[in-house]
């Protein structure tokens, strides 16, 4: 008991404090979790709408790829992107491995998915009709996409919600790809594993109560924006 | 409008790759380590130092000495520094590395908890020790991630002429050293640790240590740079740095006073110049 009090002064006094090691590690995570989502969005919309709005043979069976990567176990994306980028991997002459884009790289594969699948059931859910109504005012093909796309808003910011929470607070990946570098690749997850293997444990504590008010914040300024204009 | 996002797309992983060819190259070094060099912060200390100096960036990747060799037999790392002997010198012998240079020692230690169940306390032989945690089946934690001091441990058991994979009292934890020993301390078994990473975890676990000092536990850190014959990838002047940097006379300094004032005691003894006595300097058996 005593220790999860220590970890919440530790973790404000780091806040309050400005401890800088700790506002750089809090930084990049977002910045990279930022980026993968960021990404992730523009593939994952643009895919998900697509899969929605089109009929193709094979379409089920790429839903259920889709689907099943919505679930995809950050180890095995982690350890996919590793032997694609080292060294001696077929895109190992751009010395990704151990940097920040790696990160990026593969929370991206992570977010990807959660992001395609949840906007293909949101627009999947728009009724039928809309389209053709929208067609019959005369839109273009690229209007009647766009304006689907702002109809079905509020889902399409959950899907983006869930996508950075899937990857802010991973951490499989992020060790096997990222190294957990000090100063360069260590996010707040990768830190807090390794406070723990150093019993700094008030310090790790800290570090999950901050990842947790990250998330929380991002999330709330999401969800205010989608409920102010879901009014 | 899918266009555009193509666009976008495109332009993210162009940025990505300029900030990519910017930063990566001949400049940093990935140095593939033991957890227990990184868990006690002694790299901490001594990397920003080389950093500054040389302007090399160092990417340090804290894995068991099994995990750090494999890197090297891949060219995935630049130089390595582990504490596995044996491993070592088969990975010397099949041309992975080159120029491989003692840094420093101190001693494995078997900890357990206080109350000592299987009473190995003050046994001299630390395979005895091994044989009557075996014979009284109390509880062991292991690594079990061909780390240097799992190697340690395996060797031990033989000694101890015990086979305990698939043992009930046998628990593999495929950690690293310091969260190896919380499990340890947990569930109130005992484990095999190097005594660094014991030392620098004591204020916080209940587990002591009760058997250590014997010749066999002796724990030798050696700097390997990978053979850049072998891997065009590898960065061979940032390693050669970086290995001369850790056996420079100011480092060894360094090394030999790190975690003095926090611990109490010296955590690693310098090698470069002298090898090392058995556990020579070391304190023994402190609780």
């Amino acid at each position: 008991m005593d220790l999860i009090l220590d970890g919440i002064i530790e973790a404000f006094r780091l806040i309050v404090t400005g401890d800088p090691e700790v506002i750089d590690i809090t930084l990049l995570s977002l910045r990279i979790s930022g980026s993968a989502t960021l990404i992730s969005t523009c593939i994952g919309v643009s895919a998900g709408t697509a899969v929605a709005l089109t009929r193709f043979p094979g379409r089920r069976f790429l839903i259920s790829v889709i689907n099943t990567g919505m679930g995809l176990p950050p180890v095995v994306v982690g350890l996919f992107v590793t032997i694609f980028i080292w060294r001696s991997g077929p895109l190992g002459s751009l010395g990704l491995l151990y940097t920040p884009a790696a990160m990026v790289i593969a929370q991206t594969v992570i977010a990807a998915p959660i992001i395609t699948g949840v906007t293909l059931a949101a627009m999947q859910r728009l009724p039928g009709k809309l389209r053709l109504q929208i067609l019959a005012l005369g839109a273009t093909r690229r209007q009647m996409v766009w304006l689907l796309m702002t109809e079905a808003r509020l889902p399409l910011l959950t899907a983006v919600m869930a996508g950075f929470g899937g990857v802010i607070s991973e951490i499989g990946a992020s060790i096997m790809v990222g190294g957990n570098i000090k100063g360069y690749t260590r996010v707040l997850t990768t830190a807090t594993v390794m406070e723990t293997g150093r019993g700094n444990f008030a310090v790790a504590i800290a570090l999950g109560v901050i990842l947790l008010i990250l998330a929380f914040t991002v999330n709330y300024i999401l969800t205010a924006v989608q409920q102010g204009r879901g009014k | 409008m899918r266009r555009s996002l193509t666009m976008l797309l495109i332009g993210f992983v162009l940025s990505f790759m300029a900030m990519q060819g910017v930063t990566a190259g001949s400049r940093d070094i990935i140095f593939a380590t033991t957890t227990s060099t990184q868990d006690t912060g002694l790299l901490d200390e001594l990397i920003p130092i080389f950093e500054k100096k040389t302007g090399y960036r160092v990417k340090t990747i804290a894995v068991g000495s099994g995990q750090a060799m494999a890197m090297g037999e891949r060219g995935e790392a630049d130089v390595l520094l582990v504490h596995s002997p044996e491993a070592e010198e088969k990975f010397m012998k099949r041309g992975f590395g080159v120029n491989r240079l003692i840094v420093m020692h101190n001693d494995f230690v078997i900890i357990g908890p206080a109350n000592d169940p299987a009473g190995i306390r003050s046994m001299k032989k630390a395979g005895d020790a091994f044989k009557k945690i075996a014979a009284t089946k109390s509880l062991f934690i292991s690594r079990g991630d061909k780390s240097g001091t799992h190697v340690k441990e395996q060797k031990l058991w033989k000694e101890a002429g015990v086979d305990p994979e698939r043992q009930t009292w046998y628990q593999q934890t495929g950690l690293g050293m310091g969260q190896s020993i919380a499990v340890a301390n947990e569930k109130l078994g005992y484990t095999l640790s190097d005594r660094a990473t014991y030392l620098s975890l004591k204020g916080k676990i209940d587990l002591v240590i009760l058997s250590g000092g014997d010749r066999s536990l002796l724990n030798i850190y050696h700097v390997i740079q990978v053979n850049p014959k072998k891997f065009s990838g590898v960065n061979a002047a940032g390693a050669k740095a970086f290995s001369n940097f850790l056996v420079a006379p100011l480092t060894q300094k360094m090394i030999g006073a790190f975690g003095a004032k926090k611990y109490g005691a010296a955590l690693f003894f310098p090698d470069a110049k002298t090898p090392p006595t058995p556990l020579g300097g070391g304190p023994l058996m402190e609780h």
